[in-house]
């Protein structure tokens, strides 16, 4: 059961995935890429960690590609016109992919990866010492983040305001208004 | 299930990510491909957490969709801001910085 529902969830991921580059339209693209997100959250569900599968769901899922869909309705980009095929970047992306992709296969091949997974109940005795062992539980993700972590949640509170007043600023129409200005002074000179 | 299983996916998606980064000339296509990159990191992260039996990877994850959250939200501004200018998102139009 486990081996097919990792099969389904990773060919899910894999098909869905690639279909956001490859589909012409970015609505479509932004569709696919919410599947892809889910397969992920399945597929980290899969390895036991429950909490990191709700939030991939809550946070990438839920809120982030909710904004990509709301941009891509603002914008309203006329769909791509049948301009000619870019043969050459074409070309360079699928050797960049191959070449990425066989040396990943390569390295996942070695025989120090290529194990079984270990037993979840042996986490207590099988974890390194002085870490905090595996768990899907959301109270440990407390005890880490709020004991082991404390300084860098502490950091992503300040990055997430940096952010949002970065993006406060960004959004103001400056362009419009140092054009405004500039008929301003015309004005005056005149 | 194999370790080597999960990184062979996350390595083809990570991929499929650079692919997608690399044709498409429509920036918010390019933004969405990034994302996709950082989610194959994401799932490299919890597959090597749950190896070694140690919460610190998934720990990681929290921090890295944090990170993506608010690179989203600035990256989604400047779009838009250049939208504003140029009405297109197509990078070919972005050229102020050359010469």
């Amino acid at each position: 059961m486990q081996d097919f529902l990792f099969y389904f969830l990773s060919a899910l991921t894999l098909i869905s995935g690639l279909m956001v580059p490859v589909s012409k339209n970015p609505v479509n693209g932004a569709m696919y890429m919410i599947l892809c997100l889910i397969g992920t959250a399945g597929l980290f569900a899969l390895l036991g960690s429950y909490f990191m599968a709700a939030l991939q769901v809550l946070v990438y899922a839920g809120a982030i590609m909710v904004l990509f869909i709301f941009i891509i309705m603002l914008i309203n980009a006329p769909a791509e016109t049948k301009r000619k095929r870019d043969i050459p970047s074409l070309i360079a992306a699928a050797i960049a992919f191959l070449m990425l992709t066989v040396g990943f296969v390569m390295m996942a091949m070695s025989p120090e990866l290529n194990q079984p997974m270990p037993a979840l109940e042996d986490a207590e005795t099988l974890a390194a010492e002085g870490a905090i062992p595996f768990d899907g539980s959301a109270k440990s993700y407390g005890f880490g983040l709020y004991g082991k972590y404390m300084l860098p949640i502490q950091v992503m509170g300040f990055l997430l305001l940096a952010a949002m007043v970065g993006v406060i600023h960004l959004s103001k129409d400056l362009h419009a208004r140092s054009q405004a200005m500039l008929k301003v002074k015309e004005n005056a000179s005149e | 299930m194999l370790m080597s299983h999960y990184l062979v996916v996350a390595g083809i998606l990570f991929s499929i990510g650079m692919f997608g980064v690399l044709l498409r000339r429509n920036t918010l296509v390019m933004l969405m491909c990034l994302e996709l990159m950082l989610n194959a990191v994401n799932l490299l992260f919890v597959a090597f957490s749950r190896y070694n039996l140690n919460l610190d990877g998934n720990l990681f994850v929290f921090f890295a969709i944090t990170v993506a959250a608010a690179e989203v939200a600035v990256g989604l501004a400047i779009v838009v801001a250049l939208f504003k200018r140029k009405d297109t998102v197509q990078v070919d139009a972005f050229t102020e910085m050359k010469n």
